[in-house]
């Protein structure tokens, strides 16, 4: 027997166990999403991927799909309580989309773009953070974090390796990284590692190249996420 | 505390470890006793624990940096916090709080140079009905007043240890007002675990569910319901470990009542743990108690081991071969995110007190994954109780959803603080009479997270079906202005959160900084806009009932008292986000300049 | 908000342009419209601009603001424009978000200056300015919406041309302000 969900009037087939996003994502439906990703157990964390079920807000990546589920995704309402959780993660780092060197194949921005982002809205929280530029292959840009756990997931997971914690709580929340000095450098990072693919922002990036794609021809210069998809979906990404 | 050596830290953990084990569920219990004893954690027990524990360096320094009451820098050889409630606040705790730092010649949050004290803030300790309240090395101190903190300046600055200090400072009172079903007898000999060996878990969950019990910590779920889940989960497989979990991290601002229960009726908690063990079939149960309350530990360790030594706790309890169940007391450090089930069990098993995905929930997958009960202080003593004498006593008084009685920690503008215990269904207005309030211009029900009532809503029910509560009431009388409760809450939410979601981390810090602007007289009619706008994300958006319940009293007070905004704004329109005169302080002092042109005037 | 309606060719909309903390590539795309500028003055009348040269805004039915608030002299322009402007725009990264000049907010304002005019490469006389005339630095740099109530955000570094033409020509119309996909990026 065949189990369905019904998504902004669309009926769409599912595995019993499945989330919401996976029901979408395998048929092809697009919902904006950050801390998710396939490869990885569902974070719930960043909370841009909210759905409306029974008229109440879920998010889409942790909640299980059940027959005849009714699930509002593209309405107004919906959109413009994901660009405020988008403009939160804008004004709560240092975004500086000109100087960093993710602009144009950054997840971040491309959802901020897919919301309709002009502005951050809220005050700049300005935060003091630092750059770990310790490791010969990689460099952490901290201002650029959002919290998301994929490089947590990813070292623990999937390199099983533990480099990556968040430490502190509340607005001091921070991405920690294993190693005696807490420098990336001295820890058992490696450039191989799939931690170092993950990250949706440009807050872990490799050094020696930079801005090898040209304006124009970056990931999501032509088109927008919902049809580009993910960042490290695209077997371009790095 | 000075620089410990490295090798007296070693063989401080070393101990620990013997003492407590290898189990990774021990570290943050091994970083309690390590910030104990040499007022911080320092790097070499980071080191030490990392690798005993086989868990990272970062993970060890991530729970350093979440808890607020460990940490990675000394503090004094007397590390003083006072709560920082608004009840604290009520009863005078600033003007008290600049009295020591002035005596004792320091800052708010600074420790002094020849490091024998700090003094910081802390959210509430619990001891709203006889407050001002602080800490110092985590003792509770109460009822301070100018004299009192002029004694500890100088106890402080003649360096005499705690133990020395007047026993009167450390006293605690248990304030019970009024009792009820639960608070007017104290005493049991066991009469419940009895009736369950000689009728069966099944009678007993079927009286749970004749009397209608439901968690006493907020939320309301069915008791029996919890219990039969978590016996039936896994197939009722016997062979899989359960856990009791007894929630005693009373972080709700305004609430003490279970630090009243864990003094006074502390075998009917430990009764009602136990029971609760017989019928889902636990070994272990946890009590887990907030840092705040840890003068209890030996209390509470004594009664357990009299229960040992009773036949009612440990191996084959009242002769039963297979009736075998202890408890164990794991310390909080500082975190009201850990009231919350999940989190509480995330920090049972010695992690960072994040709320868990739910589900599943702690029934079918709790602590070490396990099915698991988490339960409140007052649930177990309930519980306990309607076993032994039945669900049909219970049900006798409250209403049809909400069976029994509630005890209510009342603090605030009254005659009268302390512990309550009303029928559910009881209006506010009683309570009010009973402590001697008057002249109450507001109440807020639940705790920072609850609600606050305005006059006209003071014949509202405490109940599950329309004043829900945990069982904290502060009472607000005419003379309040009401902006400070609003302050001081967003202030705690922007200090609690736990930081995993984006809307409460971000959200409950936007908060407190409008309410700040509001209080400052720099904001306008957009910023409360903006509050209005925030506070729904966060209610709909958040992750865990912290973020959804955190801008309450915000949106409460905005809908029912708007003079107490509309009373500080600036500017009917739009007003800088930042003081913009302030922010050329920087460079008039480092310029020398500060004529006219060098400030900024505002604009109307 | 945006809307002027019907235009009246006898009182042409006025429109008013600054950089403050900003780099001027705003306004050089703005000329990147190319010939467009000529219908543009046609349909408009410049006030207070670089491109005019005119130093003090007058009432103006639309501002457009490049560069963040960085020292006393961008907040007297920030709000004179917003006292003259019906409409008032942040254009540009800078303007939006603080952008590049907003990096330097990693820094105290003492590091900064003393990198600068104390310990820098090539400095003779090290010393801050204290020059009366200099305006003084705010500690931040901060974007307009943090000094001043904006209608209308048009992000980029800078906002394309044709971004900056797709928004003049809607709000000269009282079209909604739609913009295509690649019209509207950060960078």
């Amino acid at each position: 027997m065949s189990t369905t969900l019904r998504l902004d009037g669309r009926e769409i087939p599912f595995t019993p166990g499945q989330t919401i996003m996976d029901a979408a994502l395998a048929v092809g439906v697009y919902i904006p999403h950050l801390c998710h990703n396939p490869d990885y157990a569902p974070h719930g964390s960043c909370r841009v991927c909210m759905v409306g079920v029974n008229g109440r807000l879920v998010s889409a990546c942790t909640t299980a799909a059940l027959d005849g589920m009714t699930v509002e995704s593209n309405t107004e309402t919906i959109a413009a309580t994901r660009r405020s959780i988008v403009q939160l993660l804008f004004v709560e780092g240092n975004h500086v989309c000109p100087a960093c060197e993710r602009s144009g194949s950054c997840q971040l921005q491309a959802v901020a773009y897919y919301v309709g982002m002009l502005s951050p809205h809220f005050p700049q929280c300005f935060p003091q953070r630092p750059v770990d530029a310790s490791h010969p292959d990689f460099m952490i840009d901290f201002n650029r974090c959002i919290l998301c756990e994929l490089c947590v997931r990813a070292s623990r997971d999937h390199d099983h390796k533990r480099v990556f914690a968040v430490s502190g709580r509340g607005l001091a929340s921070h991405l920690v990284i294993d190693s005696p000095s807490g420098l990336l450098g001295d820890s058992q990072f490696a450039a191989s590692d799939r931690a170092a693919q993950v990250c949706p922002t440009g807050a872990i990036l490799p050094k020696h190249r930079g801005y090898e794609q040209p304006i124009g021809q970056r990931l999501y210069d032509q088109a927008p996420i919902s049809v580009v998809g993910d960042l490290r979906a695209q077997p371009g990404g790095d | 505390m000075g620089e410990p050596v490295n090798s007296q830290v070693q063989a401080f953990v070393a101990r620990s470890l013997d003492l407590r084990g290898l189990a990774p569920e021990q570290l943050l219990q091994h970083l309690i006793a390590v910030q104990q004893q040499f007022g911080w954690v320092p790097p070499a027990a980071v080191h030490a624990l990392a690798a005993a524990l086989d868990v990272a360096h970062a993970q060890v320094r991530a729970a350093v940096a979440f808890y607020a009451f460990l940490h990675d820098q000394p503090r004094g050889d007397f590390d003083i916090l006072f709560s920082d409630n608004i009840t604290d606040r009520m009863l005078g705790n600033q003007r008290l709080v600049g009295l020591l730092a002035e005596r004792l010649g320091l800052g708010l949050n600074e420790t002094r140079a020849d490091g024998r004290v700090t003094i910081g803030l802390t959210s509430c300790t619990g001891m709203c009905d006889q407050g001002p309240a602080l800490l110092v090395n985590g003792q509770a101190v109460t009822a301070l007043t100018a004299a009192r903190v002029d004694r500890i300046a100088d106890l402080v600055d003649e360096g005499v240890p705690l133990a020395r200090w007047p026993g009167a400072f450390f006293r605690v009172a248990d304030n019970i007002r009024r009792c009820g079903l639960l608070l007017s007898n104290p005493v049991t000999d066991g009469a419940s675990l009895r009736r369950l060996l000689e009728n069966g878990a099944d009678t007993a969950l079927t009286e749970l569910e004749r009397s209608g019990l439901r968690g006493r910590g907020g939320a309301g779920f069915t008791t029996a319901l919890k219990w039969r889940f978590c016996r039936e989960a896994e197939g009722g497989d016997r062979t899989v470990p359960r856990f009791v979990v007894c929630n005693a991290d009373e972080g709700e601002p305004g609430t003490f009542k279970d630090r009243v229960l864990l003094t006074s009726y502390t075998d009917l908690v430990f009764e009602g743990m136990t029971l609760c063990a017989g019928v889902i079939g636990a070994r272990l149960g946890f009590l887990y108690l907030r840092g705040e309350y840890r003068y209890l530990v030996p209390h509470l360790e004594s009664v357990l081991a009299r229960r040992r030594a009773e036949g009612l706790l440990g191996k084959g309890i009242l002769g039963q071969p297979d009736f075998d169940f202890d408890i164990a007391i794991h310390l909080g450090a500082g975190a009201y995110i850990c009231g919350e089930e999940s989190a509480l069990i995330e920090s049972l098993e010695g992690k960072r007190g994040v709320t868990r995905k739910r589900p599943p929930f702690p029934v079918i997958s709790g602590y070490q994954d396990r099915p698991t009960v988490v339960n409140n202080v007052e649930t177990f003593l309930a519980a306990a109780r309607v076993v032994q004498w039945g669900g049909y006593w219970l049900r006798g008084e409250g209403t049809d959803q909400s069976a029994g009685s509630k005890i209510l920690s009342v603090s605030g503008d009254c005659a009268r603080p302390g512990i309550y215990e009303y029928p559910f269904g009881t209006p506010v207005h009683r309570v009010l009479t009973d402590c001697g309030a008057g002249e109450v211009q507001a109440v807020q029900v639940s705790g920072a997270a609850g609600t606050t009532l305005a006059p006209a809503e003071f014949d509202r029910l405490l109940a599950f079906e329309d004043l829900p509560t945990a069982g904290s009431f502060m009472i607000f009388d005419r003379s309040r202005d009401l902006l400070e409760l609003v302050r001081n809450f967003a202030a705690f939410f922007a200090h609690e959160s736990c930081g995993f979601c984006t809307p409460c981390r971000v959200g409950t810090a936007l908060l407190r900084n409008l309410v700040e602007k509001v209080a400052a007289g720099q904001a306008s009619a957009h910023d409360l806009q903006e509050l209005r706008d925030i506070g729904p994300l966060m209610r709909q958006a958040s992750y865990c009932g912290l973020g959804h319940t955190a801008p309450n009293h915000v949106l409460n007070t905005l809908d029912k008292f708007p003079a107490i905004y509309q009373r500080h704004l600036r500017s009917a329109d739009y007003s800088p986000s930042f003081d913009l005169d302030a922010a050329l302080g920087c460079a008039r002092a480092l310029t020398g300049r500060d004529g006219v042109a060098d400030h900024v005037e505002e604009e109307a | 908000m945006l809307s002027r309606g019907v235009i009246d060719v006898s009182a042409k909309p006025r429109i008013a342009t600054a950089s403050l903390c900003g780099c001027f590539g705003c306004h050089t795309s703005l000329l990147d419209i190319d010939e467009r500028i000529l219908q543009l003055v046609d349909l408009v009348e410049f006030d207070c601009s670089p491109l005019t040269d005119i130093k003090t805004v007058g009432d103006c039915d639309l501002g457009l603001i490049e560069g963040g608030v960085a020292n006393t002299e961008n907040l007297e322009v920030l709000r004179a424009f917003r006292r003259h402007c019906r409409t008032l725009v942040a254009v540009g990264a800078c303007a939006v978000n603080g952008g590049i000049p907003a990096m330097r907010n990693a820094f105290a304002l003492r590091e900064c200056l003393e990198e600068s005019y104390v310990r820098g490469v090539g400095v003779y006389h090290p010393g801050i300015p204290r020059d009366p005339e200099i305006p003084l630095l705010l500690d931040r740099v901060h974007p307009i919406h943090e000094v001043v109530k904006v209608d209308y955000f048009l992000p980029g570094c800078p906002p394309s041309a044709e971004t900056l033409w797709t928004f003049l020509t809607a709000w000269l119309s009282g079209e909604p302000i739609a913009f295509s996909y690649h019209q509207i990026h950060y960078d």
